[in-house]
């Protein structure tokens, strides 16, 4: 085989000398003139080729790599990284004692303890050969032991460390269908389900998919989550923004998304697929129903994919509020699989139990057809499959302890404890927030954030300036440097143009609140009249 | 009414893409054993799923992560030995929040700096764990690295052929031109030289830019294990040609022949010297997936770089930080896999005797299988096999009425006869030369060659009569078929 080739090769670089003669000067070729042909042509194209710009410099990385931005780990989490080190170097050298990290949705980092059942449900497929001795029964509980027998009993082989099924544990995908089922009252089907390593590399694998130039836009809400900018940019596209409405708690206007699908429309922008992510990132507000239907309607006229990212699905925290999937809001107006092309992503890292590191999630897709199902299930393949562990925990969390389990009681006391702790400090940060002059903050109904607006002076404008950063970036490392308080500008995430934000989670421990709003408060204040003078 | 997403408008290059391992024989060996048959996957190096079990020590240290709850309870040291118990808690202390905590995006520090002494005790040079990202397996690592490098289609990579289809999936995914070069059989799978020097040429005829050159040592699927000569002439040619070298590596555990021990192409590198080593820019890749851990279902890996810019190593670090950070369990593994019990902890000697067991087991499967397919010269190491057949015109003519490749075909009918699932050739790179063969009076190659991989897990014994029996039973092209064993792996039919 091999022969056959080099020969072809040879065939083309004969004829390859016989141009290259045509097109240079003897002189340069003449030195090769002992060589044979071949050898020649090959030196001299050698020679042809510019070394100094082909291996990876910041010259020559592909572009789209630089041209992407994920503000959440940016400049201001290097800061903090480094202040922290200082802190530990050098006790005492800054006017706190410890970083609160309020920048990244990371619950276990801040000290939440994870929920035991799932934990001893994971560490008993991890290690089965303990499954039958009879000490274990001291240490775990009865319904965890049989959990895992179950879930070992879906998995071929019960081999844990083997890869699995590209879209993941066929059983397990049974397990998530049947959640899925039970919150919709709708049916799900298994073959709908891609369990993907957290719910990132599910967009991405959608983005891949939909983009095929920079002439294909994504409609995104802004603000919003840098996912989704930095995946459509990697992947070469264009981010058609529609704008969330502030005035009334972030509201989605069906107006505002004809208003710039035509706008895009306008510039030559084949609008592919609409993003909504529900409970909102980082805006924190539930979609109605109402209000989803119309969204489902507008894709089905305009023919857009929805992708609806509903990892917050149980981080809601107001009773006049409930979250509904998109799924069912399509399936109740009576549209199925010939009228929306729907995918709806979900995650372990989210939800009360917050498992971040775990990396598990899923995405599960309808209305589409057989070939292009193929086709996400090759690029799924790619990949293999995604980590067993995180497989795992996605079926368990769509299919917790139910009453009448030995767990049951304890799994509920502990969901119980981390979303009431979570909407009082939601409650106790937004109401700080609102009491600091020129800032505004609408509640958080869902998901893990604020997102409050500042309206900087624009002596402070004019300082942001000058330090050649955004207003908002400003604000948030004066305050970093002065609290040791993590946030993110809102301009990581965009905001409507001349508003400045931040997004700070509410998800430092409930002990540690009151005084992270002391000294947010005191900075704040010092801050405005510094700038306001 | 058509969808907003149909075949139609997809992305290319996501079309383009194929991916043999998982591909139409995959599902189709999938669907036999839905249908109750009982199928040998040997396609996909996946010990475990062949019921290889995994090493209890890291399972247990794992179980321990999973739940610390178990740390604090006095009945832990019933099940659990007081080594793991330490390994835990060490590991725990490491991260920030446990195993339910998004790491660095790099991995984390601890589990980083244990990798570099791994990497220092290895090649004898110290390595610095701020140049290690941790990954979810390596194919993630594999994916990041080349979407830096590829910034359209006339950017190359040099990719050896037979090639493990990761590298043509990623590539097309990303965009870019897959550059072949072919090992040579003959000479154990070895490089040649001449040949990637004519392989840039051609490319470069093309238009094609080749920025960087993939190596698989050990080799996968041929198994080969480059010697040092080779390494070195191999990274002179990157340097002369300014590529990056991306050196795969992680089959480094899997050497089932004692004469030529993996050396990583890293200490090559830095015993070549100034100024090579410092110029040069290399990035390795590793993972838990193979060695005798075989534990792929955890997905953990890294790679380390080496002389890459700061400012590319920035970037490199902000497109990882989109996917915030590679699974927790994953790195610990990772760590548990550098730094193993030692003599002298009290699971040393269970860990010794388990991965003996194993490796042993592999060795023994290496060469069963290998002698199956009579070309037992030619695989010396790592996990796979691939022997060359020799299909006859009918099969050719067979195939290309089923529109499928004569080896796709062969591989079909071996898995429907035998249960044996196998990837066909022509999946990994290996295009059909009928036109130019013809036109050359030089070489005396009737019928053009077909390939088979097989890999070598499987616990039946295979000798070459019945292997040759099997693939007579596969064919059933027609009565009174013959399979004859010619010399050299060859089989004529």
């Amino acid at each position: 085989m091999r022969r056959f080739v080099s020969h072809k090769a040879r065939n083309l670089i004969t004829k390859t000398s016989t141009i290259s003669s045509t097109i240079c000067s003897s002189s340069t070729i003449s030195p090769l003139n002992s060589l044979s042909p071949a050898a020649a042509a090959l030196r001299f194209l050698s020679t042809l080729h510019p070394h100094s710009m082909d291996s990876i410099t910041i010259d020559t990385i592909n572009p789209k790599v630089l041209k992407c931005e994920y503000a959440v780990r940016g400049e201001i989490v290097t800061i903090a990284q480094k202040l922290q080190q200082d802190l530990k170097d050098n006790p005492g050298s800054h006017p706190f004692d410890e970083i609160l990290y309020c920048n990244i949705g990371n619950p276990q980092s801040l000290a939440q303890q994870p929920i035991t059942f799932f934990r001893e449900v994971l560490a008993l497929c991890d290690h089965p050969s303990i499954l039958d001795k009879s000490e274990t029964q001291g240490l775990f509980s009865a319904d965890a032991i049989e959990r895992a027998f179950q879930i070992l009993d879906q998995i071929p082989g019960r081999a844990t460390g083997a890869y699995s099924h590209s879209q993941g544990i066929k059983g397990l995908r049974d397990t998530i269908a049947s959640g899925i089922e039970a919150r919709d009252g709708f049916p799900a089907d298994p073959n709908d389900l891609f369990l993907t390593d957290g719910a990132s590399p599910a967009v991405h694998m959608m983005m891949q998919l939909l983009i095929r130039s920079e002439n294909d836009g994504i409609l995104c809400p802004i603000p919003q989550y840098p996912l989704y900018s930095a995946s459509i940019a990697l992947h070469g596209g264009t981010l058609v923004p529609y704008y969330l409405d502030e005035q009334t708690g972030w509201g989605l206007e069906i107006s505002e998304l004809e208003h710039q699908l035509n706008t895009a429309k306008s510039n030559g922008i084949d609008v592919r697929a609409l993003v909504v992510i529900n409970p909102g990132n980082p805006t924190g507000q539930v979609l109605g129903e109402a209000n989803q239907r119309e969204i489902v309607e507008f894709c089905k006229k305009e023919g857009l994919v929805l992708l609806a990212d509903e990892v917050y699905q149980e981080n809601v925290y107001v009773p006049d509020k409930k979250f509904h999937s998109f799924k069912k809001i399509t399936r109740s107006m009576g549209y199925g699989e010939k009228d929306i092309s729907l995918v709806s992503f979900q995650s372990v890292s989210k939800g009360f139990y917050g498992e971040c590191g775990k990396r598990g999630g899923y995405m599960e897709i309808t209305g589409f057809s057989p070939e292009v199902r193929e086709q996400i299930y090759k690029l799924a393949s790619v990949n293999l499959c995604s980590n067993i562990s995180g497989q795992i925990l996605a079926s368990l969390v769509m299919s917790p302890p139910k009453v009448g389990d030995e767990s049951y009681e304890s799994f509920s006391a502990e969901k119980e404890a981390v979303l009431s702790s979570l909407a009082r400090r939601a409650q106790a940060l937004q109401d700080a927030l609102n009491s600091l002059e020129g800032v505004t903050c609408n509640r958080a109904e869902g998901a893990m954030y604020l997102f409050p607006r500042i309206n900087l002076p624009d002596k402070a404008i004019k300082a942001a300036e000058e330090a050649k950063t955004a207003p908002d970036a400003f604000y948030a490392k004066l305050l970093l440097n002065a609290t040791g308080i993590v946030v993110v500008p809102g301009s990581g995430f965009r905001q409507v143009p001349g508003t400045w934000h931040f997004r700070c989670t509410i998800l430092p421990q409930e002990e540690k609140i009151p005084a992270i709003v002391s000294r947010l408060t005191e900075f704040h204040k010092k801050f405005m009249d510094e700038f306001c003078g | 009414m058509s969808k907003p997403l149909d075949y139609e408008n997809l992305n290319e290059n996501v079309k383009k893409c194929q991916y043999a391992v998982r591909g139409e024989l995959y599902l189709r060996a999938s669907e036999l054993q839905k249908e109750g048959k009982k199928i040998i996957f040997t396609n996909v190096g996946n010990p475990h799923a062949l019921g290889q079990k995994p090493l209890t020590f890291p399972r247990q240290v794992i179980a321990l992560c999973q739940a610390p709850f178990l740390l604090d309870d006095p009945n832990v040291g019933l099940i659990f030995p007081a080594d793991a118990i330490a390994r835990a808690k060490q590991f725990l202390a490491m991260t920030s929040g446990g195993l339910g905590a998004y790491s660095d995006s790099r991995g984390i520090p601890g589990v980083r700096k244990e990798v570099a002494e791994f990497i220092e005790r290895r090649d004898g040079y110290p390595s610095d764990p701020e140049l290690i990202f941790l990954t979810d397996g390596a194919s993630k690592g594999v994916m990041q690295i080349l979407n830096s490098v590829i910034r359209g289609p006339s950017d190359g990579i040099l990719v050896p052929v037979p090639q493990y289809p990761l590298y043509s999936a990623s590539i097309q995914l990303l965009g870019g031109s897959l550059v072949p070069y072919f090992l040579e059989e003959t000479a154990n799978w070895g490089l040649d030289i001449n040949d990637l020097r004519q392989s840039v040429a051609q490319a470069r005829f093309k238009g094609i830019t080749v920025r960087a050159m993939v190596i698989i040592n050990p080799g996968n699927p041929t198994g080969q294990c480059l010697s040092v000569a080779n390494l070195k002439q191999i990274i002179q040619f990157c340097h002369q040609e300014n590529l990056v070298l991306l050196g795969d590596e992680v089959y480094q555990q899997n050497i089932y022949q004692d004469e030529r021990p993996f050396i990583s192409a890293r200490k090559v590198l830095l015993d070549m010297g100034p100024p090579i080593s410092k110029e040069l820019q290399l990035v390795s890749f590793h993972t838990v997936s193979k060695g005798y851990w075989g534990e792929c279902g955890q997905r953990g890996g890294y790679f380390e770089m080496t002389n890459i810019p700061p400012k590319a190593v920035e970037e490199i670090y902000k497109v990882a930080s989109i996917s915030l950070s590679p699974n927790v369990p994953g790195q610990i593994f990772m760590g548990l896999m550098v730094n193993p019990p030692k003599p002298g902890d009290i699971s040393y000697d269970q860990y010794v005797r388990e991965s003996k067991g194993i490796l042993e087991s592999l060795r023994r499967r290496a060469h069963m299988m290998t002698d199956g397919f009579n070309s037992c010269r030619n695989v010396v190491c790592a996990m796979y096999s691939f022997p060359q057949i020799r299909l006859p015109p009918r099969a050719i003519e067979a195939a290309n009425k089923l529109g499928k490749a004569p080896d796709v075909l062969y591989c079909l009918r071996l898995l429907e006869a035998t249960g044996i699932s196998t990837v066909p050739g022509s999946d990994i790179e290996l295009d059909y030369h009928g036109d130019e063969d013809a036109t050359d009076p030089g070489e005396k190659i009737v019928n053009p060659p077909w390939y088979v991989v097989g890999r070598v897990f499987t616990d039946k014994f295979i000798n070459p009569k019945s292997l040759s029996d099997a693939m007579g039973k596969a064919w059933r092209l027609g009565e009174g078929m013959a399979v004859r064993e010619l010399e050299n792996n060859v089989f004529i039919f």
